[in-house]
């Protein structure tokens, strides 16, 4: 299995420089540079034609390419224009706020959808089962920033349970025990709404395999064993229908550590999703493709990861 | 015959799936008596009623939608009318099922040994050591080489045979009195069936069981059942020992069915086949005799209005009257002629 792994990251490899060069000519193609925003009437076109000129953005775009590989194997994926900072540790800095919420935001999903898919499976068309369903079709219908909206509104402004923006208060110093609760105190409510939007999928998923597992064969032979009906449900349903939740759990959590562009944005929450749409809006090519560059290899990690979780519970699948 | 004490009583048993808000039974006023040492066989065509009749004895079917009434004397208990719960405490241990499809019948997350187990848990007081040792003698009983391996193993690393032979330990795991085995070999490739039969025959032996076997297979019954109920449209038609069923059958369908089995030597090379289909549950006349319809060409009058079962000899039960009046469509005009000459 050891070599499986290794082999696949092997095979990234690849696809990551083909994914490079995609990036690479489509963000050249993109009306406009870090320059342009900065043009005002003053501004002297001899200048911007010197910055241009002196950050090599003139350059045919493969000597351009071939720079930004050469730095990026150096773990250099340029300056910020707007930030005025390396690339690399802005990202790194945005990837543990978003981490931190990403990994409360999985938590809270599936503590609430995992019971309810469970129940309403199990007592599948009864009155529990479809006030579950009316909830998860308003969940799925509701678009995500209308429920982040009335989220911030109602328990951010109205009530003032939760901040409405940022990460953690000023006040607090980085490691200690206050530090930490504040920053859970943050993430609680754009988690939440998260976690709530997302609980559609595993709920609808969970019901149907369970609702499916109840009429299989190797249900009737457990129950021809004569062992109670809970036991049936949590040895022999449950492990089988949680399969097709486990196949996409790698996808689940590689997907949110992108970040949630709404999410993040309206709730004024500094982590990847909202530095990748600020840094599109103001050029910032260095930034977007060291992101989309690592939205691609968290894409193909994400892959790997649900296959090595699959053939962990399911013991049909082995990767070879 | 090795007959002996009556292991399991089924009097007049009705079970009906409810469609809309009727109930419609697909086991229809059936009567049977297992007793020890037997092998018991239920033939018929699909749709006749023959796996729901077992999947009531041993309670498996969906409650929610079923309707089971009669008589199951089990020990002077009558599971026709138990609750789930209480059922936990026969089923595996009083009386065990062998299922069709042993490539589905097993639960692919979970090692041999695991499933094996299980029932031990809920109906023995046995240790882990204990249960353990007795799952490697359950997979020796029912001939499974190297059994310490494959109790670690899991269902898809094992054939269709062995896997029905597993499925087999599970239900012999706790010495169950009743053994039903619905359809055990269908699934399986002929050589293989003839071994999973000798093994039934040979557990029979050993425990002492009485078993229902489920088939739709007449020379699976011939090899094995001592006893054979011919089932039809939810209907007990014929009821008689193995030798006295397959040397005098009488029931117009139990004729048929052995007229349907295709003859090697016979120069005749059109298939026979019975007329018609088994009529589906929501249209199944609830008067007169069932097979009627797929025999149009038997005058109405040789039928009886209500057929009973009549004991033509000792123990061979047939129902309806028309058997007697019963001639193939092919030798119609000899049969007409002796129906007359003999008025």
């Amino acid at each position: 299995m050891w070599k499986t792994i290794v082999r696949r990251f092997l095979i990234m490899i690849p696809q990551l420089f083909v994914l490079s060069l995609i990036i690479f000519i489509m963000a050249q193609f993109m009306p406009g540079d870090p320059f342009t925003g900065a043009i005002t009437p003053e501004t002297d076109p001899a200048r911007i034609e010197e910055l241009r000129e002196k950050n090599g953005l003139n350059d045919p775009w493969y000597q351009q390419y071939g720079r930004w590989v050469g730095n990026a194997f150096q773990g250099e994926f340029g300056m910020s224009y707007t930030f005025k900072r390396d690339a690399g540790s802005l990202i790194g800095e945005r990837a543990v706020n978003t981490f931190w919420l990403s990994l409360a935001s999985v938590i809270i999903l599936y503590v609430l959808a995992i019971p309810l898919g469970v129940l309403a499976g199990r007592y599948h068309n009864s009155l529990l089962d479809r006030a579950i369903i009316l909830y998860s079709f308003v969940s799925y219908a509701i678009p995500t920033f209308i429920l982040a909206l009335l989220f911030l509104f109602f328990f951010g402004y109205t009530l003032g349970w939760f901040p409405t923006s940022g990460s953690v208060d000023i006040k607090y110093d980085p490691g200690t025990f206050g530090y930490i609760m504040n920053k859970i105190y943050h993430i609680l409510l754009p988690a939440t709404t998260y976690a709530i939007l997302g609980t559609t999928t595993v709920i609808q998923y969970l019901r149907s395999e369970i609702i499916d597992a109840k009429g299989q064969d190797y249900v009737r032979t457990a129950r021809s064993k004569g062992i109670p009906m809970r036991k049936v449900y949590s040895r022999h349903i449950f492990r089988n229908s949680l399969l097709p939740i486990a196949a996409f759990i790698g996808f689940t959590i590689t997907g949110l550590l992108g970040g949630s562009i709404f999410i993040e944005t309206i709730f004024g929450y500094p982590g990847m999703g909202q530095l990748f749409i600020s840094s599109i809006l103001s050029r910032d090519y260095s930034v977007i493709t060291a992101l989309v560059m690592l939205y691609g290899f968290l894409a193909l990690l994400g892959s790997l990861l649900s296959d090595i979780i699959m053939s962990i519970v399911d013991p049909r699948i082995r990767i070879e | 015959m090795r007959t002996s004490e009556e292991l399991l009583k089924i009097r007049d048993l009705h079970t009906g799936f409810r469609i809309g808000d009727a109930y419609f039974d697909a086991v229809d006023g059936v009567s049977l008596t297992l007793r020890e040492n037997e092998i018991l066989a239920i033939v018929g065509e699909s749709g006749c009623g023959k796996s729901t009749l077992a999947t009531s004895i041993i309670g498996l079917h969906d409650h929610n939608k079923t309707r089971v009434q009669g008589e199951i004397l089990y020990k002077d208990k009558n599971l026709a009318k138990m609750t789930e719960d209480d059922f936990n405490d026969i089923r595996g241990l009083e009386i065990g099922m062998i299922f069709q499809d042993p490539l589905s019948a097993l639960n692919p997350l979970m090692r041999i040994g695991e499933q094996i187990e299980e029932g031990l848990i809920y109906h023995t007081d046995f240790n882990k050591e204990k249960r353990q040792a007795r799952v490697l003698e359950l997979l020796n009983q029912v001939g499974i080489p190297n059994p310490e391996r494959v109790a670690r193993q899991f269902p898809h690393q094992l054939s269709g045979g062995m896997r029905q032979r597993v499925i087999i330990a599970i239900a012999i795991s706790c010495k169950p009195k009743i053994i039903i085995a619905d359809e055990p070999t269908t699934a399986l490739d002929v050589t293989i069936q003839a071994q999973i039969l000798d093994l039934l025959i040979d557990l029979q032996k050993e425990t002492g069981a009485g078993i229902i076997l489920i088939t739709h297979d007449l020379g699976v019954v011939a090899e094995v059942a001592d006893r054979v109920a011919v089932m039809y449209a939810g209907q007990i038609i014929e009821l008689a020992s193995v030798e006295e069923l397959f040397a005098n059958p009488k029931h117009p369908y139990t004729r048929s069915l052995f007229n349907s089995i295709p003859q090697m030597n016979s120069e005749n090379e059109k298939l026979n086949v019975i007329e018609g289909i088994v009529p589906s549950l929501m249209k199944l006349p609830r008067h007169g005799c069932r097979f009627a319809p797929r025999i149009s060409w038997v005058p109405e009058s040789a039928h009886e209005t209500e057929p009973q079962l009549h004991e033509i000899s000792e123990g061979h039960f047939v129902r309806c009257s028309c058997h007697e009046h019963f001639y193939f469509k092919g030798e119609k005009e000899d049969k007409h002629h002796e129906l007359y000459a003999n008025q």
